[in-house]
């Protein structure tokens, strides 16, 4: 009975097996398409709506093309997953976008383990395996060489991916801290893991031993850890894209294992998406991406902290900014982390809406890594209801802050740091950042003047003529600038 | 499918991955994240595979853990992101 229904789910699955590659193509073709959407917030929805028809189909067609055991253990997983992420999904406040993405990742990972592990354990039901029948033992199943290598390099990714971006969460929860963590010899330490987990693949070819099978997962747990605790917080915007390219390198791998074109045409999306993201990133602190991998960035930065200057500085009130602001005829914001740690966006909007009744023209200047994900600042304005096109990338805006009135920098630092342009011994020299102390005015909101910015460096801005400081916790200065405004 | 033809779609993706991507604004990069968060998670076809097959029990518990984990993947990550991009509005005429 077994045999019969073994041997026509081969059947259908040859006379079907065109069709299910076009499906599975189909869903591929969806995800790119969902990714072009982003073009625009206009054609954005419509994209992610596209991605989730992707997903469907490339779902069906899989229990349709398989034979299943049993259906309501399944559908029992994906419903307990599926709830977890919805309730996640609708109640995670904005602010913590980075760590929810560093979370998810690390799901990611960890399936593309379990997926690899399940097919070492039962190669014959993926199809990478081949029956073995000696004349006295029992049959087993060996596994294709080709198979052993692409599944041994997702699960050595998906394991990297889930280490590192749990590491990564604990950093931008708050759960650990931020400072990067240097172990002596760390570079010998972490080459040697990873020329380990290559050689233990080659010999994976050879032999498909579970201790070798074994070596590999556990060493790619440990070089992921390793690889992420010496980065520090400054850089996380670089860790995030990079993990997001690893889990898309993990589905990749796992793809050739399966000879699924879904999963490799999402794991080539997935993975030059965050490649790219990451040099972003990159570029936008002048920064090499083997220096950001190496880690130890903002190791240093408690001796500038030591050094806080007895500069004078200008001090002003919300009384001071409200009347400067209302007498300008442009505004130009320039956000930062800080806004986004202290809720000021919904206070900040309010504040840009009284100013445009007063015939004030309010834009809003974004850096590349304000924040602590790409696009992160974007996200927050928008949940704000700050219309999208009333924020600036920082190449659209930066020749306008010389015929502007008033910069108001909030919670925002390095990135207006002049010294990236003027002090070659600055560690953010070179970095772009946003020419705010070419207005008029400057405005800068901080909590105190203690303080240095995370890549550790004094801000010269602070001690400028035209720059006032505005000292206080940012969301209850932008409210009573509200207030002084009204 | 030999590998050379898996190779080749591989090779034609990254290179439609490369230029679709840089054609997102850099405002959206947080949804682009979440987005391709969400579909990375297609590896849940390989979790549906192994859930499926009763052969190995083994190999099935450690199945549908995956598929559990994709979906948190899936329906969070397209959730998070259509909450997202609901958010992004254009300035109202009259202010304009």
């Amino acid at each position: 009975m077994a045999e019969a229904g073994q041997v026509h789910t081969d059947y259908v699955i040859a006379l079907g097996q065109s069709w299910v590659m076009l499906a599975y193509l189909i869903a591929g073709v969806c995800f790119i398409l969902a990714l072009r959407g982003l073009s625009n917030p206009e054609s954005s929805r419509r994209g992610n709506t596209t991605g989730m028809l992707g997903m469907a189909i490339a779902v069906v067609t899989t229990l349709a093309t398989h034979e299943i055991a049993s259906l309501p253990e399944i559908l029992g997983a994906m419903v307990i997953g599926g709830g977890i992420g919805l309730v996640t999904a609708r109640k995670i406040q904005m602010t913590a976008m980075p760590q929810l993405v560093a979370a998810f990742h690390s799901l990611v990972g960890m399936a593309a383990v379990l997926v690899g592990l399940a097919a070492y354990l039962n190669p014959m039901a993926f199809g990478i395996g081949i029956r073995v029948t000696p004349i006295a033992a029992p049959s087993f199943a060996t596994i294709m060489p080709v198979s052993r290598v692409e599944m041994a390099l997702g699960v050595a990714i998906g394991a990297i991916t889930f280490s590192g971006s749990v590491i990564a969460f604990l950093k931008l929860n708050g759960n650990m801290s931020g400072k990067p963590i240097l172990l002596p010899l760390r570079h010998v330490i972490n080459l040697g893991t990873l020329g380990a987990i290559l050689v233990l693949i080659a010999l994976f070819e050879q032999n498909q031993s579970p201790l070798f099978f074994g070596l590999i997962v556990g060493l790619s747990f440990a070089i992921g850890f390793l690889l992420i605790i010496p980065i520090g917080g400054a850089d996380m915007p670089v860790v995030i894209s990079m993990l997001n390219s690893y889990s898309g390198w993990a589905a990749a791998a796992m793809g050739f294992t399966l000879h699924n074109s879904a999963m490799i045409i999402t794991g080539a999306l997935v993975g030059s998406s965050g490649a790219i993201l990451s040099y972003i990133m990159c570029r936008a602190m002048n920064r090499s991406f083997i220096s950001v991998i190496a880690g130890g960035f903002g190791a240093v930065a408690s001796s500038g902290e030591a050094a806080a200057i007895d500069r004078p500085y200008k001090r002003g009130s919300a009384e001071d900014a409200a009347f400067l602001m209302a007498q300008a005829d442009q505004v130009i914001i320039v956000p930062g982390y800080g806004m986004a740690v202290s809720q000021a966006q919904h206070a900040l909007r309010e504040m840009a809406d009284l100013l445009k009744s007063k015939g004030v023209r309010v834009k809003y200047a974004i850096h590349p890594v304000a924040g602590r994900m790409p696009g992160h600042m974007n996200v927050l304005l928008a949940e704000a209801n700050v219309p999208y096109d009333d924020v600036f990338e920082l190449e659209d805006i930066n020749s306008e802050f010389a015929q502007t009135d008033v910069a108001f920098v909030i919670g925002a630092n390095d990135v207006t740091n002049p010294a990236a342009k003027t002090d070659k011994s600055s560690p953010i020299y070179g970095m772009p950042v946003l020419d705010v102390e070419k207005a008029r005015t400057v405005l800068f909101v901080k909590r105190s003047m203690g303080g240095v910015g995370y890549a550790g460096v004094d801000n010269e801005l602070f001690y400028r003529d035209n720059t006032m400081m505005l000292l206080a916790d940012a969301k209850k200065m932008v409210e009573e600038i509200v207030k002084s405004l009204g | 499918m030999d590998f050379i033809s898996i190779l080749s779609i591989f090779v034609l993706a990254c290179f439609v991955g490369y230029y679709v991507v840089w054609s997102v604004t850099p405002a959206l990069h947080t949804p682009l994240m979440s987005v391709t968060n969400a579909i990375s998670s297609v590896i849940i076809v390989g979790a549906l595979i192994a859930a499926a097959a009763a052969e190995v029990p083994g190999s099935k518990w450690l199945g549908l853990a995956a598929v559990a984990l994709a979906s948190v993947n899936i329906f969070g990550g397209f959730a998070v992101t259509q909450r997202m991009l609901s958010m992004y509005k254009k300035r109202e005429r009259k202010d304009g």
